[in-house]
């Protein structure tokens, strides 16, 4: 916070004598403008509503018998990048990695413009501003990219879950009913296939199955998803189950929720790079404040996402 | 005893001469806003015509929601009597049987209740009560010019505006309002098909109430920033008159609580248009099961309540601080324990955050949970208690006449014993098994939250009604006013006390199947005709603002009421800007009243050589 925004407080600097307290009236005991003290405590109000979603989260996933394992669910990556040799064929995580830098990078600009706008360095403003936009559109367009996969390809929306995990180990069954080689251990993630699609652009198998019925080796439902069959260590044999529908209902919803603050958060940093970008700031009392302003409602933004990250990726 | 000298005081000298210059009139910054009848009575940015706003349309809502309950009280009260020449109303609300007799429709009825309470906690008692003397009296009373941002203020009123008119179009709609209860528990709230109601009713009621949470968390970012930041010179915040630190304390509340209520709209909202489950579970429709799975109902009860237990206290600070400031003023003696009236609502804030799960010690909540929540609910006793004992101590020896303010101001006191002892019963888990979801609980909240609100309310209209107006409402109708509706709201909740507590339940149409009930009918009537009669005396009350606004006793000197505060430094009819030069410099505290052998001492007035100070 720097100390010339202090004399433009609505009052003005008035005539206050410095040796007397900060609270003692006719000046911000914060030593911090109106409109300052104002976006931190919409942020304040936001961060509860945020954690009125999170607790929601963790209330609904606690009382849910399994949760979809992200390291399975979130494993793929636009061109097949998830699968480069250098991963080692194994690179969970690794799209929402680089969204994620993104948006923490896109932060650090922010924090470059706001300090070229104490130095009143225009050309300064703009350029690390453009560069903050440029992350904030990238990371909006990772988002887009991952939710078009996992609806479009995986099949997973607000009312279902293809993704379910796995409570204890067993066999698959193979197509004839026989047993087949494939084992899976409990806490195993998988995905509930549709009739011709893959896990994301793993389309190497084609499917068997073309229409709805219980079949010897699957069950394929109404909608087009098969059931795969496979027996348990005490011999019974069971398919496949959706996972929790609280899983895909929160996940849209808070991912969408926080994309919705990016994106209100891009138009108005284009909006003020363009008034940055007029001079109108360098013309105002109070200079570039409302970069300041704006920086604040984006490093917010980046740290919900932090913890929106935690709930859905990490844990 | 000797007669005491009031002493005349002349604020222009002493603002001239030691006031705080912040250059404000060489700017002329507002004055456009203020240049015809639209930027002056309609969009206005000051912050006292947003006031009147808030305060007009409150009283508008107040009789609606009144008139809602005379209405459902009828036929509680009267079943057998006809109900037919509300007709022309209620229309096809009205059901008239063959015999002729007309009853009110029980999905109506529910419609009713659900409003009534909807309207009057948000509309009436949050934005009518915090919002109009939040804006009128922070500025006034910290010696700003107007809000930190009047912008944002004057949206706060539209936003309001905006929501009152989505619900009074829910009112109108075929279907009805909705009519699941003002809680709104999922599944009535959740599934369009649960009751008439929860179709376009509950649509509209979460729209509005959407958007009377921004109204909300805008004016409340803007009365926190205004106490912060533009308290006028020498105005440290222990020197804030105690109806500051209410609304202070009031607005950040609502901004903590009521975004979780947004929280848990924005979910119902995706249950309902979008099919996803988050409240919903195992629900059979018709013996049909419906889709959801994996919700929890009760998830929304603890979302709700985040807010709904705070939601309670930011409708009794504010009448707290009213209260406070208007009995010092009328008993002319200093407010007993300042700090500690500061510190026990400080407490009152915290504490509210922490005891929402004892709305549902019925939901199925652990019982070891509940202990938790009913020490914290009986903790508040304490705060509460502190402020009802420095009222009482500031009234003892006081040389006061009995104005209307201060007939209600010791009226408040009054019901919030009433209602907080009650309050102690309720809070035990043990005993809620008997008494949850009895009228007991609706005499408890109504008392203590609802017509102890409304008395500091009309504590503070009657009180600044000549800053306000530049008038005086009529003492004779206030003191009408005042008498009836002390009577007559004890004769109202007094009873449901009795019936609650031999299990009548509350929100029931009609107990005529219940014959343990029925020697309840005689008391059933009392309630509804002291209830009429009481509505009676409100409308005494809307005559009296609306006539004393254009025919009240006009005032002639700038401190009507002899208050130490400093709105009653500025003109009679103050100016935009509120002080026509300089702002005063603070030199005390608010409450010098019987100082030394001086009446009372203004804020303004500077300390004498060797006087002590508060």
């Amino acid at each position: 916070m720097s100390v010339d925004t202090l004399t433009h407080s609505a009052h003005g600097a008035g005539d206050y004598n410095a040796s007397e307290s900060n609270w003692a009236g006719a000046k911000s005991p914060f030593k911090t403008s109106y409109g300052k003290i104002m976006i931190w405590y919409f942020l304040l109000s936001d961060a509860f509503t945020f954690a009125s979603f999170l607790i929601a989260y963790g209330a609904l996933r606690f009382s849910s018998p399994s949760w979809p394992v992200p390291d399975f669910v979130f494993s793929t990556a636009p061109f097949g990048i998830h699968n480069l040799p250098i991963f080692g064929g194994k690179a969970p995580l690794i799209f929402v990695t680089f969204m994620s830098f993104l948006l923490i990078a896109s932060s650090v600009t922010m924090v470059r413009a706001v300090q070229e706008g104490h130095r009143e360095n225009k050309n300064g403003v703009v350029f690390w501003m453009i560069l903050t936009i440029i992350g904030g559109l990238g990371f909006l367009g990772c988002q887009a990219w991952e939710w078009a996969n996992l609806i479009g390809k995986e099949h997973m929306t607000i009312t279902t879950d293809p993704f379910g995990t796995y409570t204890e180990s067993g066999t698959y069954l193979n197509e004839d009913g026989t047993l087949s080689s494939e084992t899976f251990e409990a806490g195993e993630g998988y995905l509930l296939h549709k009739i011709g699609a893959g896990h994301g652009d793993d389309t190497g198998h084609a499917s068997p199955y073309h229409k709805a019925g219980n079949y010897p080796g699957a069950v394929v439902d109404d909608k087009g998803f098969i059931h795969r069959k496979y027996k348990t260590a005490d011999g019974v044999v069971k398919s496949q189950a959706f996972g929790p529908k609280a899983f895909g209902a929160l996940f849209f919803f808070i991912t969408g929720f926080h994309g919705f603050h990016v994106f209100t958060g891009v138009i108005f940093l284009i909006i003020i790079c363009i008034n940055v970008a007029s001079g109108l700031y360098m013309k105002r009392k109070n200079g570039h404040e409302m970069v300041e302003k704006m920086g604040l409602y984006w490093h917010f933004v980046d740290l919900v996402w932090v913890f929106v990250f935690l709930a859905f990726y990490l844990l | 005893m000797s007669e005491i000298k009031i002493p005349v005081y002349n604020p222009d000298k002493f603002i001239e001469e030691n006031g705080f210059d912040d250059h404000f009139h060489e700017h002329h910054h507002g004055d456009k806003y203020q240049s015809n009848f639209f930027t002056t009575y309609v969009f206005s940015l000051d912050h006292k015509i947003i006031a009147k706003q808030f305060l007009i349309t409150g009283i508008f809502w107040a009789v609606i929601a009144a008139a809602m309950s005379l209405i459902f009280r009828m036929q509680l009260g009267f079943p057998e009597e006809s109900l037919t020449w509300l007709k022309p109303i209620l229309g096809k609300w009205i059901i008239v049987n063959d015999a002729g007799i007309g009853s009110l429709s029980q999905e109506f009825y529910y419609a009713l209740v659900t409003m009534h309470g909807t309207i009057l906690v948000f509309f009436v008692l949050t934005a009518g009560l915090s919002g109009t003397f939040s804006n009128f009296l922070i500025p006034l009373q910290v010696g700003a010019r107007d809000m930190a941002s009047p912008l944002l203020n004057m949206m706060s009123y539209w936003f309001f505006f905006l929501a009152s008119l989505v619900m009074f179009i829910s009112l109108f709609v075929s279907t009805g309002p909705f009519s699941g209860g003002w809680t709104a528990y999922p599944p009535l709230s959740a599934l369009p098909q649960a009751s008439i109601g929860s179709g376009a009713g509950m649509t509209l009621w979460l729209v509005s109430l959407t958007l009377f949470v921004v109204s909300v968390l805008l004016g409340g970012i803007n009365y926190i920033t205004t106490v912060l930041n533009l308290r006028t010179k020498g105005m440290t915040m222990w020197r804030l008159p105690l109806t500051i630190w209410a609304f202070f304390l009031t607005a950040i509340l609502g901004l903590l609580s009521f975004p979780v209520l947004v929280g848990g709209f924005l979910l119902l909202i995706m249950d309902r248009s979008l099919g996803t489950s988050f409240y919903l579970s195992d629900v059979f429709v018709g013996g049909q099961a419906l889709e959801h799975v994996g919700g929890s109902p009760i998830l929304f009860q603890h979302l709700f309540w985040f807010l709904g237990h705070p939601e309670v206290y930011i409708i009794i600070l504010p009448a707290m601080g009213l209260v406070s400031e208007v009995m010092s003023v009328h008993a002319r003696k200093p407010i007993f324990g300042y700090r500690a009236m500061v510190a026990s609502m400080i407490a009152i804030g915290f504490l509210s955050f922490i005891v929402w799960a004892h709305h549902m010690f019925m939901s199925g909540l652990n019982p070891f949970i509940s202990n938790f929540f009913v020490v914290f609910t009986l903790m508040i006793a304490v705060p509460s208690a502190v402020k009802v004992f420095n009222w009482l101590t500031t009234l003892y020896g006081g040389n006061f006449k009995l104005t209307v303010p201060l007939l209600f101001a010791i009226g408040f006191v009054s019901m919030f014993i009433s209602g907080g002892l009650t309050g102690i019963f309720l809070g035990n888990s043990a005993i809620d098994i008997q008494m949850h979801d009895t009228y007991f609980v609706v005499a408890h909240f109504h008392i203590v939250m609802g017509v102890a609100a409304f008395f500091g309310m009309f504590a503070g209209v009657y009180h600044w009604f000549p800053k306000m107006y530049g008038r005086f409402m009529n003492d004779t109708l206030g003191k009408i006013h005042f008498w009836v509706t002390m009577i007559g709201a004890y004769c109202v909740f007094w009873p449901m006390h009795y019936i609650g507590l031999a299990g009548v339940p509350r929100r029931y149409y009609t107990f005529d199947s219940f014959e343990t009930f029925r020697h309840f009918d005689g008391i059933n009537q009392f309630i509804t005709v002291a209830a009429i009669i009481t509505f009676i005396a409100q409308m005494i009350f809307v005559i009296n603002f609306f006539y004393s606004i254009w025919k009240g006793k006009k005032v002639k000197s700038r401190n009507p009421w002899n208050a130490t505060t400093l709105e009653w430094s500025t003109p009679i009819e103050p100016v935009h800007g509120n002080w026509p030069g300089k702002i005063p410099t603070v030199e005390r505290w608010a409450y010098d009243y019987n100082k030394d052998e001086r009446e009372f001492v203004p804020q303004y007035i500077p300390p004498r050589e060797g006087e002590e100070m508060h």
